[in-house]
Formats: C-alpha cells, sequence, structure tokens
C-alpha cells in the first residue's frame, strides 16, 4: 500500500477519535479533574508546610499524572472492542502498528495534553516556580506519551479479561517505573541546581523507545484479543 | 536422538519424568556442599562479620530471579514464532520458580539490610530492581489466570513476558541513575573488600545447585501442565499416546 | 478464487470442524449454514484471516493469506455479526469512518447515495445513531457494500433484524457483485434469492 492511503487510514482515525471525544467531553474532563483532586490531597494530607510541599512536589505531580493517564487506558480500545470497530482496524490493507500509533496520539491528545496543560497551575500549589515549573511541563511533554504508547500494551492485552480494570494496572506500572523516576528526577533536579536536562534527555529517549517498540507489541496483543 | 521428537507434550512428558530424579540429587548435593562451604570454610568478614554470609544465598537467588525471567522471555519467544504448545508451557512452569526467587533475593536481601545498614529496607537499584521484577512476575502469573481461554492465556503472558524483558534492564538504569540523584539514600552493595576464592567458589557453586534445582521443579511443572492441558476432552482423538505417557510414569 | 484446504478449526476444548476443503469461484457466493454453535462464524473469521485455522490453510488465487497479509486485507470486506457502529456518530459520519479506515474513501455525497440505496432516508443520515433502530443500524454496517469495489465480501448474518424489502435490496446488491465477478461468502440462517448456478451451500453440522 502507498503512503497516502496509509496517511489517509491513520487521519481517519485520530479524526473519528477527536470527533468521538468531542460529542463526550465529559470524558475527556475525567482525567484531568482526578489529576485535580489527587493532587489536591497531597497537602491535606502532609500539611500545608511550604518547604515540605516543595520537596514532594515532583515526585507527587507525576505521580498523579500517571495515574491519571491509567486510569484513562481503558478507554484506549474497548469501546472499539466490543463495537466490532476494531475487528475493522485489523482487517484493513495499513500495518496494524501504524494504525495503533493513530489511535494512541489521538488517546493522548484526549487525555494526556490537558494533563500537560494544567500541570503548572498544580506546580504552582506546590510552591514550584521558575525554571523547575518549565521543567515540571517539558518533563510532562515528553513523558506522557510515553506513558500512553505503555500502556496501550496493557490496554490491549487484558481486553475482554475479567477483571481488567485493576489487571491493567497491574501489568502496566511496573512498566512506568523508567519514566517516573526520569521524569520526576528532571525536576527535582532542576529544583537541586543540577539542571534536568540529562534527565530529559533520557525521557526523549524513552519516548522514542516507546514509539518504535510498543505499538508492535500492541498490535500483537489486540490480534491475540481478537482470535 | 531425535531431539525436536520431544518436542510434543505426550512425547515430552516421560522424558522429563526419567530426568527430574537426577537433576534433583545434584541439586541437593551442590546446595550441601555450598552452604557448608558460604557457612563453615569461607572466612569471617572483617567489616561484617558473619552477617555477610546471607550473600550465599541472597546472590544466587537474586541471579536466577533474573536468568528465569530471561528464559522465560525466550521461551515465550520461540512459543510465538514457531506456535509451539510445548514453549509456552515452559514459560508457564518456569514463572513461579523465577517469582520465588524473587521474593527470595528480596527476603534474604532485608535480611542482610538490617545488621548492615540498619534499616530492614533500602531503595538501592538493585533491590529496588528486584522488586519490580517481582511485579512483572506476578503481571506474567496473574494475567495467564485471568484470561479463560488457554490459547490466548499463552500469547498475552507471552506478549507481556516479552515486554517486561526490555524493561528490566531499563528499570535498573533508571533506579541506579535516580538513586545518584539521591545521595543521601545511596548505598552500595559491593562489599568493598576483595572477595576471597573460597567465598566465590561458595556462591557458584551455589548458583549451579538453584540451577538444578530450577530445573528439576520446572520439569516437574511442565508435567503437572501437560496432564492439566490433556486430560481435556482436546486430545480425544489420540488417547493411545496419553495411554503411553502414563504407563511410563 | 478463495480456497479452503484442510481446515480443521478448535474453540476452546471443542472441536467446530476438521478436514474442511472448500472452493467458492469467482462470481459465485458461498452460504454457510448450520445450527447455532456449529462453527459458522469461526469459518468466516478463518476466511478474514482474523483468527488463525488449527489446521489447513486458506488460499486466495493460490497463495495462503497469511503470507499475504496486507495485501488480502486490501481484497476484502468484512462485515462481522457486531456493527461497529459509533453511538455518537451521525450515520453519515459512521460509513465515511469505516470506508476511509478501510482505505477506500467516499466523498460525502457518495455515502450519502449508499444510504438512501438501502432505504435509510436523509434527515437520518444526521441523527446520532443511538436513536436508530437495530435493523436500522445493520442497513448503516451493510450501506458499505455499495461503495465497496473489493472482490471478496465476507459477511456474517447480514439479514439480521432486517424487514423484507431491505433484504431484498442487499439481495440485489450481492447479484450485482457476484455478476461483476466478485465473490461472497455468506453467514446466514435464511434461504439466499440467488440464481442456483451462483450459489453454493456448505452445511455445517456441530
Amino acid at each position: 500500500m502507498n503512503r497516502s492511503s496509509m496517511w489517509e487510514a491513520v487521519s481517519g482515525i485520530v479524526k473519528r477519535d477527536l470527533l468521538l471525544a468531542m460529542r463526550r467531553r465529559s470524558d475527556a474532563a475525567m482525567s484531568v479533574f482526578f489529576l485535580v483532586i489527587v493532587a489536591s490531597l497531597f497537602p491535606l494530607g502532609v500539611g500545608p508546610e511550604p518547604a515540605v510541599l516543595r520537596t514532594i512536589g515532583p515526585g507527587v505531580l507525576w505521580v498523579a499524572a500517571l495515574l491519571a493517564c491509567l486510569l484513562s487506558l481503558s478507554r484506549v480500545f474497548t469501546a472499539d472492542y466490543v463495537d466490532g470497530a476494531l475487528e475493522q482496524m485489523v482487517l484493513v490493507p495499513q500495518p496494524l502498528a501504524v494504525l495503533v500509533a493513530g489511535k494512541v496520539f489521538a488517546h493522548w491528545l484526549i487525555s494526556g495534553l490537558p494533563v500537560v496543560l494544567l500541570s503548572p497551575l498544580l506546580g504552582l500549589q506546590f510552591g514550584l516556580d521558575g525554571a523547575p515549573l518549565g521543567v515540571l511541563v517539558l518533563s510532562l511533554l515528553l513523558g506522557t506519551p510515553t506513558l500512553s504508547m505503555i500502556g496501550a500494551i496493557g490496554a490491549a492485552l487484558v481486553l475482554g479479561v475479567r477483571g481488567s480494570g485493576l489487571l491493567v494496572a497491574l501489568l502496566v506500572l511496573p512498566l512506568y517505573v523508567p519514566v517516573l523516576s526520569f521524569g520526576a528526577g528532571a525536576v527535582t533536579g532542576s529544583m537541586a541546581g543540577i539542571g534536568g536536562e540529562a534527565n530529559l534527555s533520557l525521557l526523549g529517549a524513552s519516548l522514542v523507545l516507546s514509539l518504535f517498540l510498543a505499538p508492535w507489541a500492541t498490535a500483537a496483543a489486540i490480534r491475540i484479543a481478537l482470535e | 536422538m531425535n531431539w525436536s521428537k520431544y518436542s510434543a507434550p505426550q512425547a515430552f512428558y516421560p522424558l522429563a519424568g526419567r530426568l527430574i530424579p537426577w537433576f534433583a540429587v545434584v541439586a541437593v548435593a551442590l546446595m550441601g556442599v555450598g552452604l557448608y562451604m558460604g557457612f563453615f570454610v569461607a572466612p569471617t568478614d572483617f567489616q561484617q562479620g558473619e552477617s555477610y554470609r546471607i550473600i550465599f544465598v541472597h546472590v544466587p537467588a537474586a541471579w536466577m530471579s533474573m536468568f528465569l525471567y530471561v528464559v522465560m522471555a525466550i521461551w515465550a519467544g520461540v512459543g510465538m514464532g514457531l506456535n509451539a504448545r510445548l514453549s509456552f508451557m515452559m514459560a508457564q512452569a518456569i514463572a513461579p520458580t523465577g517469582a520465588m526467587f524473587t521474593f527470595l533475593a528480596l527476603l534474604t536481601g532485608a535480611m542482610w539490610g538490617k545488621p548492615t545498614w540498619g534499616a530492614w529496607w533500602v531503595w538501592d537499584a538493585r533491590l529496588t530492581s528486584e522488586l519490580i521484577l517481582l511485579f512483572q512476575y506476578a503481571g506474567v502469573m496473574l494475567l495467564r489466570t485471568s484470561i479463560d481461554d488457554m490459547r490466548r492465556a499463552d500469547r498475552s503472558s507471552a506478549v507481556f513476558s516479552l515486554v517486561g524483558v526490555v524493561n528490566v534492564p531499563i528499570i535498573y538504569f533508571s533506579v541506579q541513575w535516580w538513586n545518584t540523584l539521591h545521595q543521601g539514600a545511596s548505598v552500595s552493595m559491593s562489599t568493598g573488600s576483595k572477595m576471597a576464592a573460597t567465598m566465590l567458589m561458595a556462591m557458584l557453586i551455589m548458583t549451579v545447585a538453584f540451577w538444578f534445582y530450577s530445573i528439576a521443579v520446572i520439569l516437574a511443572r511442565v508435567r503437572c501442565i501437560v496432564v492439566e492441558r490433556d486430560s481435556l476432552p482436546v486430545w480425544d482423538e489420540k488417547p493411545a499416546v496419553i495411554q503411553e505417557a502414563v504407563e511410563a510414569r | 478464487m478463495l480456497q479452503a484446504v484442510g481446515l480443521s478449526c478448535r474453540r476452546g476444548e471443542r472441536r467446530l470442524f476438521s478436514d474442511l476443503n472448500v472452493k467458492v469461484e469467482p462470481g459465485t457466493l458461498l452460504a454457510v449454514v448450520g445450527e447455532n454453535g456449529s462453527g459458522k462464524t469461526s469459518l468466516l473469521r478463518i476466511f478474514s484471516s482474523l483468527l488463525p485455522p488449527e489446521e489447513g490453510s486458506v488460499l486466495w488465487d493460490g497463495q495462503d493469506i497469511h503470507q499475504l497479509k496486507e495485501l488480502y486485507a486490501g481484497q476484502l470486506t468484512y462485515l462481522g455479526h457486531l456493527n461497529g457502529i459509533k453511538d455518537d456518530l451521525t450515520p453519515l459520519e459512521n460509513l465515511m469512518s469505516a470506508t476511509s479506515l478501510a482505505g477506500e474513501p467516499c466523498s460525502n455525497k457518495g455515502a450519502k447515495e449508499a444510504l438512501e440505496a438501502i432505504g435509510l432516508k436523509r434527515p437520518i443520515h444526521h441523527l446520532p445513531s443511538k436513536v436508530l433502530s437495530q435493523g436500522q443500524k445493520r442497513r448503516v454496517t451493510l450501506a458499505r457494500l455499495w461503495l465497496s469495489t473489493r472482490p471478496l465480501w465476507l459477511l456474517d448474518e447480514p439479514f439480521t433484524s432486517l424487514d423484507a424489502a431491505s433484504t431484498s435490496v442487499v439481495t440485489q446488491r450481492l447479484l450485482a457483485h457476484v455478476q461483476r465477478g466478485g465473490l461472497a461468502v455468506l453467514v446466514t440462517h435464511q434461504e439466499v434469492a440467488l440464481p442456483a448456478e451462483r450459489l453454493q451451500h456448505l452445511r455445517l453440522v456441530g
């Protein structure tokens, strides 16, 4: 198949998913609300001491963003699996992995990007400002697509499996560890004055690696689920 | 001897049954020798005293836990590539043993940590990677048990094992990197002093012992899996072969 | 030409069929009939390459479909028993996104004509699909047949929840397809009103 029809199929999927998200705006808003609530719980739990909040801020915000991504994973493929659209996706003359990448990109636009855009406000709540705040946003911008890519593997593996909500968390969270430590490390490093560049580069490398590998694993998992 | 013949579960079953006692005997013998060397022959460490001797269990267990994960992923990959039932059974049989060694490594690590660092748990790169490895083993096993269809269970857990095998070195690197950033919590696990030849010897003997133990246990478990799967009416057409396997036992 | 060679299939612990051989020539339709649970849908899924057969192979013009992969997908239109209809999209949007995904993008006008051909009037085109009846949703899915230029059609129970008029419209469309030299495999409980020389039956016994 030639490249233009591949592009057409991928952009068709992205457009359709964005249109669906527009029709159901509450779905997209949910992960953002979740992020805000989780991040707001921590000051209530550990106390309003600014120094403490500043210390735990990067880690808390990153963990909250990670959980928000995790929670939205069930929406990547489930609806398409139930109504038969996923079958159609497998039976097209384009490589499934490329279509999967398109779907995950749409999912990131809907549930990952809002998290990134909201993060500076939450950073201010935790007393971050200046360079660390910028590094926080940048680290989430590089890290959340990786979370979506890796999470899609788990989401595809548990399609139609009983207890899939909890199972996907157990499968995916261990895989999120490197991204979490690079991401939170970048912000902490920037606060400590040693800069976040090294960690940001590692986040970028993780993104590239997951872009190359994750769609293939996800495609394999989808085929297995549809057999 | 035609090895490919044994890639069929029915043929593998009696072969495994004949091999298990040999591996078990060697494992027990080597474990006895290794533990004796570790506890009585190896010299006392001048910094840590006697408590360091847990490493004769801890280090081989940690090695085995990682090694078995890789072996499990290889069998899973072979199963996916060749669509071989026995490979998936091997992968399924390895997971519990690997998880057991991971748990053993964590437990002995904590036991070693208390007298050495004064804490049961430190966020050392190796211990943390072992913990994540345990989660991955748990994920492989839980995914398998949540799926009723055997073929899908095999293949889905294979995909997850293969993804995990890419992840393990990245986790190790990331935690080590994370530790250098958080200097306060950083703890070096290397003993500092040069390892005596007898210590190294004891550790290697223990590793080989664990290796033989793993083979014996995994073969026994594969036999159970063969019986479990093939007692299903799936093999109704080939009753003669089953009969033979049962007789050989 | 579509050919099944020595196919056998097992779902879970149950053997559905074994050593099944069948040939579908261009210009003919194969109607797969049989009781519930006899493996009709599984056979169609094997033909579509979604389900790998336990033994045997499916050949398209002499080549194994699992080697052809995407090339084979480019030959086929598969409509399963699930409609793939999104409740939040209109019939028009559903149809257009399905065809563009399949690699046969159609114009707004073409999609409207296809929907009208299967008896969905213009006002319905712009309603959200969740208000449609089961039969109307089925017709939105089947409208793809008016836009498909693929030689091989695989249809799972296309006539379910269709009224008599729609059934005959779809049958006419199937006839036109085979008369142009197309192939079709149908899983169905109903008689297909096609000329005998274009029709072949395969009965599966569970």
